[in-house]
């Protein structure tokens, strides 16, 4: 049995009503548990893209893959776990500022090539991407002047270079575990 | 399969309703038969449907519905139609829905929904069924345009009946019924770019498979449901025939290879035979076809068969080392992949292997009652062993679930396939009967015998009404203990003996069944049944025979849930108990 780790899959999935609905509710029925999910657009009509980003061992992410493939508004699914990729999140941060911290936290902003966008008299908006270390790494040093609020999105992740994706199954279902 | 039907006319081009458009696509599909219940919203569909050659099966309850339309597909292998109105009539659907999920069924659901400008607003009868049904069905859809009924329900029976069969819902608006569109039908092959049922074994599992199979010492092969699924029976046989290996069967495997063939073993798992189990955890190779490890098969899977490979030959990827690991995973048809195979394995006797097995078996029991003497009491084995004999095992059997769902299991031989219809993944108390009226509408000549418990039998009794409608004719046997059996059982064994809310007090089903203008027989007596058998299968109309079994007797042998599967409770079978214990199994009959 191989060990569990933070899996990302890319989910190419049909554009239509209910998909989100029919992919979450297959994560809750076999009880794989989602850390966070984004769905959102691609540049081909009708179709859209899902990140989903959950624990899992090495079988366990191949029924995770096989069920996703059983979904009939499924197109295709990419692990991309082990493949040299780029994730990000994008989070929004609300600080407590006074005047005379401003300084310390734009430079703060500047190590972690974070960006105010808004700003008032007494606290300042900080918007930040990257993977979520870099983020969680920006909030545990924003937190000694006071977090009010904060918001982030789910991982969005792609490979890098290019992966071709014909939106069609793979002839061979990745049922064989490499960890035997 | 489009204009096949000569009462048909053709009427593609023509502006029709939503509603006739649902019966054009029917009997397109091939529907002759559909098992319903109306209503409010899907009244509009049932006003068309007297246009057209279906003969409509009314149930009493939405559940027998579903169930028939299962035990229709079950029996004939197309795909079961039910339809039903929204809301209660929908979610009434549910349970067969999610019998017909697990024992992969090919059925299609048509629901009516409210219009659709009223959808989202709490409307009377409006319930989210499509949302209701998602993890119970292989996949469902919402129509809210007629344009989309004809293409919709073509899809629906194209993923119900292709790969892993599996339930469709369709649910229609009563908008989309009422107003009117230009029909058109498509005969061209169905395209849905995320569904490829059609998985092909890799050459080099195949490879490796062989190798296993040449190499092992001590084989055994399961044949699951998906030997019949996929018309494997032959293929199996041959297979066997030319390897020699002895074969055991799951519950829903049952007939899909002959129980009287000498390689046949019988069925494995909770209630299996004890030298089955005994042979699987001793085997050195297990090649699984069309099953899945289901945990009623395996018992404890960290002890389970601990020195066998396992080959393991299934069409539903997801299914692949998901309770059991697996060594060769071959994802594909199980006959097309025992076909591939045949060729590539060698004659051999392995003698050692069966001559271990033969004498296991000799060893523990044999379950051949017949000689036992009549000591006035009637047992459960009794009645399925006489029916066994009687109807010579070509009757079409359909259980319900339970111990005498067991028992049939264990006595009644099946060398037929698709002669034996079982909730097995599910395990549905009231399928028996629903599900053998369906059966029935698919096969009018097989002789129907539905065996039941006192309690399954009740949850879904009102279906006699259905039989008398119909005027058909099949044979209902309850198996009468007093008791919800099975459940009294594990208190029994499991639960100190104490019986909480199993006692069961029944109707006399014998008025029952005269009650709605049927035959009922009551059998207290061993010598009693044949006799009421015989008179069952010669009497014309549905009949129930009510036999008053023992009640307090067991399934044995028995693995407890979760336990090695090895560890089988045995019959008691100590010097004394024969008497109270009259089928003591022993080797001495065979």
């Amino acid at each position: 049995m191989s060990q569990s780790v933070q899996r990302t899959f890319a989910v190419f999935v049909e554009d239509k009503p209910g998909v989100l609905n029919r992919v979450a509710s297959l994560f809750r029925r076999r009880s794989f548990n989602i850390d966070s999910l984004n769905v959102g657009a691609t540049h081909e009509p009708g179709v859209s893209r899902m990140t989903i980003v959950c624990e899992a061992d090495e079988d366990k992410a191949r029924r995770i893959e096989a069920n996703l493939y059983k979904m009939v508004n499924v197109l295709w699914v990419d692990d991309l776990t082990y493949k040299q990729s780029i994730s990000r999140v994008l989070a929004l941060i609300k600080v407590n500022c006074e005047r005379i911290q401003r300084d310390e936290i734009l430079k703060i902003c500047d190590v972690f090539r974070a960006r105010a966008i808004d700003m008032s008299p007494e606290r300042v908006t900080i918007e930040i991407t990257g993977p979520q270390d870099k983020v969680d790494g920006l909030v545990s040093v924003l937190r000694p002047f006071g977090i009010l609020e904060m918001v982030q999105t789910g991982t969005v992740a792609m490979t890098r270079g290019v992966e071709e994706h014909d939106l069609a199954h793979p002839t061979v279902p990745a049922s064989r575990s490499t960890a035997a | 399969m489009t204009p096949a039907n000569p009462k048909l006319k053709n009427r593609i081009g023509e502006s029709l309703s939503g509603a006739s458009i649902i019966w054009e696509s029917l009997v397109r599909e091939g529907v002759e038969v559909c098992f319903g219940y109306p209503g409010g919203a899907i009244m509009p569909a049932y006003d068309a449907m007297i246009q057209y050659p279906v003969h409509h099966v009314l149930t009493r309850h939405e559940q027998g519905a579903s169930h028939m339309a299962d035990g229709y597909a079950r029996a004939s292998g197309q795909v079961g139609v039910c339809i039903a109105t929204s809301g209660p009539g929908a979610t009434n659907l549910v349970t067969g829905i999610a019998t017909a999920m697990l024992d992969s069924i090919p059925i299609v659901c048509i629901t009516g929904q409210v219009p659709s400008q009223l959808i989202g607003s709490d409307a009377f009868q409006e319930t989210d069924i499509t949302g209701c049904t998602i993890p119970v069905t292989k996949h469902n859809y919402l129509v809210t345009q007629p344009e989309q009924v004809a293409p919709t329900i073509r899809e629906a029976f194209y993923i119900a009946r292709s790969g892993r069969p599996g339930p469709v819902l369709v649910d229609i608006t009563k908008d989309a019924q009422q107003q009117s569109c230009v029909f058109e039908w498509s005969d061209d092959e169905i395209v849905l770019p995320g569904y490829r049922p059609d998985y092909a074994p890799l050459a080099e599992q195949l490879e490796e498979a062989v190798e296993l199979i040449q190499n092992a010492k001590r084989p055994i092969l399961f044949a699951g449901h998906g030997v019949m699924k996929s018309q494997g029976t032959g293929a199996l046989l041959e297979f066997i025939n030319k390897t020699n290996i002895p074969v055991a069967c799951t519950l829903l495997g049952l007939g899909g290879f002959p129980a009287s063939h000498p390689r046949s073993l019988g069925m494995m798992g909770m209630h299996g035979e004890t030298w089955v189990n005994k042979a699987i955890q001793d085997s050195d190779l297990i090649i699984a076809v069309g099953m899945r490890f289901d945990d009623r098969v395996t018992g404890n899977l960290k002890t389970y068969a601990p020195n066998a490979k396992k080959i393991h030959i299934e069409l539903d990827p997801a299914e692949i080392n998901k309770n059991v690991r697996v060594d060769v995973p071959i994802v594909g048809d199980a006959r097309a992949v025992l076909q591939e195979l045949l060729p590539h394995v060698d004659k051999c006797d392995r003698e050692d292997w069966l001559a271990y097995i033969d004498e296991i078996k000799g060893g523990s029991s044999v379950r051949d009652i017949k000689n036992l003497p009549d000591l006035g009491k009637l047992y459960a084995a009794h009645v399925i062993h006489d029916l066994y004999r009687h109807t010579e095992g070509k009757a079409l059997i359909v259980t319900d679930v339970g111990q005498h769902q067991m028992w049939e299991a264990q006595y009644y031989k099946h060398d037929y396939p698709m002669k034996l219809l079982t909730s097995g993944g599910l395990g549905t108390m009231g399928f028996a009967l629903p599900a053998g009226i369906g059966a029935k509408f698919a096969k009018p000549e097989d002789s129907v015998w539905i065996i039941c418990g006192d309690g399954g039998f009740q949850m879904t009794q009102a279906e006699l009404s259905t039989c008398a409608q119909e005027g058909i004719k099949v044979n209902v046997a309850i198996i009468n203990n007093g008791f919800l059996g099975m459940v009294r059982q594990w208190q029994e064994f499991f639960f100190g003996g104490r019986y909480v809310a199993t006692p069961l007090l029944s109707p006399d089903f014998v008025k029952i069944a005269e009650a709605h203008g049927l035959t009922g027989i009551r059998v207290e007596k061993r010598s009693e049944v044949e006799a009421a058998v015989r008179k069952a299968e010669e009497t014309e109309g549905t009949v129930v025979i009510d036999f008053r079994v023992e009640q307090e007797d067991s399934v044995y042998p028995m693995v407890p849930a979760g336990a090695n599967l090895h560890d089988m409770i045995q019959r008691p079978d100590q010097p004394g108990e024969h008497e109270h214990n009259p089928i003591f199994e022993t080797g001495e009959d065979d």
